[in-house]
């Protein structure tokens, strides 16, 4: 990613005090012909010079545009000092006043339309990787810190549910266990971390790093109820009646799988992205048959989509020995949502972006199978309400390609189980639970309170993480102080 | 951790589960299943509760061993554990007091429609059952069925036992020649079962419901790998489901969708019979 800079020679050293144009320093990883073999993850981090060097590049702004930048508003500059004094303890200190997910946010975030897009930096240059220090700050802390136990505020008694395990779950249950209270978190899958665990690859997100964060809530004392599906083995209104929460925080993301509804969708395989990744994932099929679950590995394999979800599903297919992976998306390349460096690592790795095309028919074989897609070639027309340019499809343009298996990567719904199950609960047309303000996130329903992808739509990890912890605080103040009531 | 408190072998490769889940017995409803996962490998697959014993807080899995994962399961003992149990799943079956109702059964099938049974009796049905089989050996619940049904009828497809035939032989004759006003049926069985027994019923109009078991993935309506076709939409039988209007039910596609990982079924057997 760096561009080819003669300054990258130069003995940095020397330059310093001068203020050099150090480049944006590159983080090396597997090579793309050894990563489309296995499952590692692909970047292997800073090292230590790399990450000081990096680090010197932010000249410290007075008024920091980075910290707008960020959603959870990370100090930043006080962050990157750290690195720079070499206090990467304290540094990672710094960063987990306002992200308790670091190590997770850092890999995920896309930072080149947050915190990176601001940098002043990158006004003239490419901006500071932000996101690569904090990955580096995270994993150096994982591995030489010590386990230090948070401030913990005296026993409340009061109990508080909370309903999924994804990033909006995890820092919610993180901030109220610190605050005194008796928290549980009911996930309706067999492991906690939500997407994080059954969507985000282990390629990119190893589950070690997740795991790690729910060892650690764990040892802080919350407690983790799986496989208990809120709406089936118990109502929201049950865990407040029956079982005595006076607080339910709702975190249960936005796990609907959309299809199309064109023609040939229910051929065999085809899968929604959810299913595809959760079994690579969740079930790690791609370790089968040593794990159970199967899933086929077809060598030509269309992913429809253009953000991250569908960069997870095409580069999952190549790995499990697609020799054709394509990605098909009806707008062009610059308006592809996935962060940046997952389209680029794609590239490395071969797959193939058809852009400004959209399927428009399944075909199968006699045995219902898919043998091809029919798509149509699109050009961009006037803005729509996204502000991006509306893609209207070429008359005539009509072609095929041939493909084995279709993965449909167009987006999620929000799951109505929950909400369908708690009568008093307001939602809006697409199914997203209504709270009065992100910050609160008070609900219709006295004493539930909702945050992340079930209120938002699908969005990312750090709004999640972030509305979880603002949630919390409400939480506290419902539960203790009264301040906030319905 | 789920334990196994009793264990009962009706036939080689049929078995039956009692498992200790209070939680899951407190809220089960007639027509409801889980899903298990019965070690760190495993996968998940949905069983339909057979029984529940809100007393003692627990469930009955009857299951045949036709996969990897069935056979690993029926190698379980009594005081063995299953690691994952996520339920009741699915939607319960709607009871109602409709008249006559006609519960048919094949195969295994006869366990999850035996609560379905004793749900209809209650709601003041009255209740033909017929359950079919192979052959005598592997005829399982008739007794229960006769404890709960006003009326039992027996099939088998070789004739070791009861009519010879097959339940829809039985179904034509209480249409055909008892001409009995039937108001609903329900059928549980392999899907070719259900299929036959819809397109019986399909010409008299008789309501009938089928309760189909697709392969799952979460159980919860995140994956969509349960698609079914219904009435020409596309349905997710985990949490719409699992019972539908069978005149509705592509079949011939749920057959097809229901053999996607028969290869991999395969290499994983191989695998298991060899440990
Ligand atoms: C494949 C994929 C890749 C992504 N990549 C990125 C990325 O690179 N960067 C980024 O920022 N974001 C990414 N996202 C989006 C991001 O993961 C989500 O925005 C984020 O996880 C939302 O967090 P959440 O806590 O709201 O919900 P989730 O992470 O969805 O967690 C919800 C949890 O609730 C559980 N649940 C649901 N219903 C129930 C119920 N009834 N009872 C009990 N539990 C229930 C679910 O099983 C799940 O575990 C990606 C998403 C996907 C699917
Ligand atoms: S905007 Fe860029 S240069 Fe300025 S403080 Fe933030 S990271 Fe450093
Ligand atoms: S099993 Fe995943 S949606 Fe039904």
């Amino acid at each position: 990613m760096t561009s080819p800079n003669e300054e990258e020679k130069r003995p940095e050293n020397e330059k310093k005090e001068k203020r050099p144009k150090i480049p944006r320093q590159p983080m090396h990883g597997q090579d793309p012909a050894v990563r489309i073999r296995n499952f590692d993850e692909v970047p292997y981090g800073y090292t230590d010079e790399l990450a000081k060097l990096e680090s010197s590049r932010c000249i410290q702004c007075k008024k920091p545009f980075c910290i707008e930048g960020c959603p959870v508003r990370i100090d930043i500059p006080l962050f990157i000092k750290k690195i720079k004094e070499g206090d990467i303890l304290e540094a990672a200190r710094v960063i987990k006043r306002d992200n308790c997910l670091p190590a997770i946010c850092g890999r995920v975030c896309p930072q080149e339309d947050q915190c990176e897009k601001v940098c002043i930096v990158g006004k003239k240059e490419e901006s500071v990787a932000i996101g690569r220090l904090e990955r580096y700050v995270a994993d150096y802390e994982a591995k030489h810190g010590r386990f230090e136990m948070p401030e913990m505020a005296p026993k409340t008694g009061r109990k508080v549910a909370i309903v999924g395990s994804g990033p909006g779950g995890l820092a919610c249950a993180g901030e109220l266990i610190k605050m005194g209270h008796d928290v549980t978190v009911f996930e309706a899958l067999h492991k906690p971390g939500g997407v994080l665990v059954y969507g985000i690859p282990e390629f990119r997100l190893p589950k070690a790093i997740v795991q790690r964060e729910v060892d650690y809530l764990a040892n802080l004392g919350v407690k983790f109820m799986m496989n208990f599906v809120v709406g089936k083995i118990r109502t929201v209104d049950e865990l407040m009646e029956k079982d005595g929460y006076e607080a339910i925080f709702l975190a249960n993301g936005a796990g609907l799988p959309i299809f199309m509804n064109i023609p040939g969708e229910n051929l065999n395989g085809v899968y929604s992205a959810n299913e595809y990744l959760t079994r690579s994932n969740l079930m790690k099929a791609y370790k089968f048959p040593d794990y159970d679950t199967p899933i086929k590995r077809w060598k030509n394999v269309a992913v429809i989509g253009g953000g991250n979800v569908a960069m997870d599903g095409v580069r999952t297919a190549r790995r499990l020995g697609a020799d054709n992976a394509y990605i098909i998306y009806r707008r062009s390349h610059n308006e592809m949502p996935a962060r940046k460096e997952e389209i680029e690592h794609a590239e490395e790795e071969g797959i193939q972006f058809r852009m400004l095309t959209n399927p428009i028919r399944i075909l199968g074989n006699k045995d219902g199978w898919v043998r091809g897609i029919e798509c149509i070639k699109m050009e961009l027309g006037e803005p729509d309400e996204s502000g991006r340019r509306r893609p209207v499809p070429i008359k005539g343009s009509e072609f095929e390609i041939e493909i084995d298996a279709v993965v449909m990567a167009i987006g999620s719904g929000s799951n109505p189980l929950v909400a369908s199950t708690t009568p008093d609960l307001k939602v809006n047309k697409w199914g997203n639970i209504i709270v009065d303000r992100e910050k609160t996130g008070r609900t219709s329903k006295k004493g539930v309170f909702a945050g992340g992808d079930i209120v938002t739509g699908a969005a990312t990890v750090i709004l999640a993480m972030g509305a979880g912890r603002n949630v919390a605080g409400a939480i506290n103040e419902y539960l203790v102080y009264k301040a906030i009531g319905w | 951790m789920y334990e196994i408190v009793e264990k009962k072998v009706w036939f080689n490769e049929i078995k039956e589960f009692k498992i200790k889940a209070p939680l899951i017995a407190e809220k089960q409803k007639a027509g409801q299943f889980v899903i298990i996962r019965i070690n760190e490998n495993g996968e998940r697959i949905p069983l339909t509760i057979a029984h529940k014993d809100l007393d003692n807080g627990t469930i009955n899995l009857l299951f045949q061993e036709v996969g990897k994962t069935t056979m690993d399961l029926g190698r379980l003992n009594k005081g063995d554990f299953i690691m994952d149990i996520s339920g009741p799943l699915g939607t319960p079956t709607h009871i109602e007091r409709y008249g006559i109702v006609v519960c048919i059964g094949g195969g295994i099938g006869v366990a999850p429609l035996h609560p379905i049974v004793r749900a209809m009796k209650s709601a003041g049905n009255n209740v033909i059952s017929i359950i079919g089989a192979r052959t005598k050996g592997i005829l399982i619940y008739e007794d229960l069925m006769r404890a709960t049904s006003n009326e039992l009828l027996i099939t088998t497809d070789d004739g070791s036992y009861g009519r010879h035939g097959f339940v829809t032989d039985e179904l034509k004759n209480l249409i055909d020649v008892r001409k009995i006003p039937i108001n609903l049926v329900v059928a549980i069985g392999p899907p070719i079962m259900m299929k036959m027994v819809c397109r019986v019923t399909e010409p008299y109009k008789i309501k009938t419901i089928v309760s189909l078991n697709t392969i799952m993935v979460d159980g919860t309506g995140m994956c969509g790998a349960c698609r079914v076709s219904v009435g020409g939409r596309t349905r997710f039988v985990c949490v719409d489901g699992p019972e539908f209007d069978g005149h509705q039910v592509d079949f011939d596609e749920m057959i097809q969708r229901q053999r996607q990982y028969l290869t991999e079924e395969k290499i994983a057997v191989e695998r298991c019979k060899h440990k």
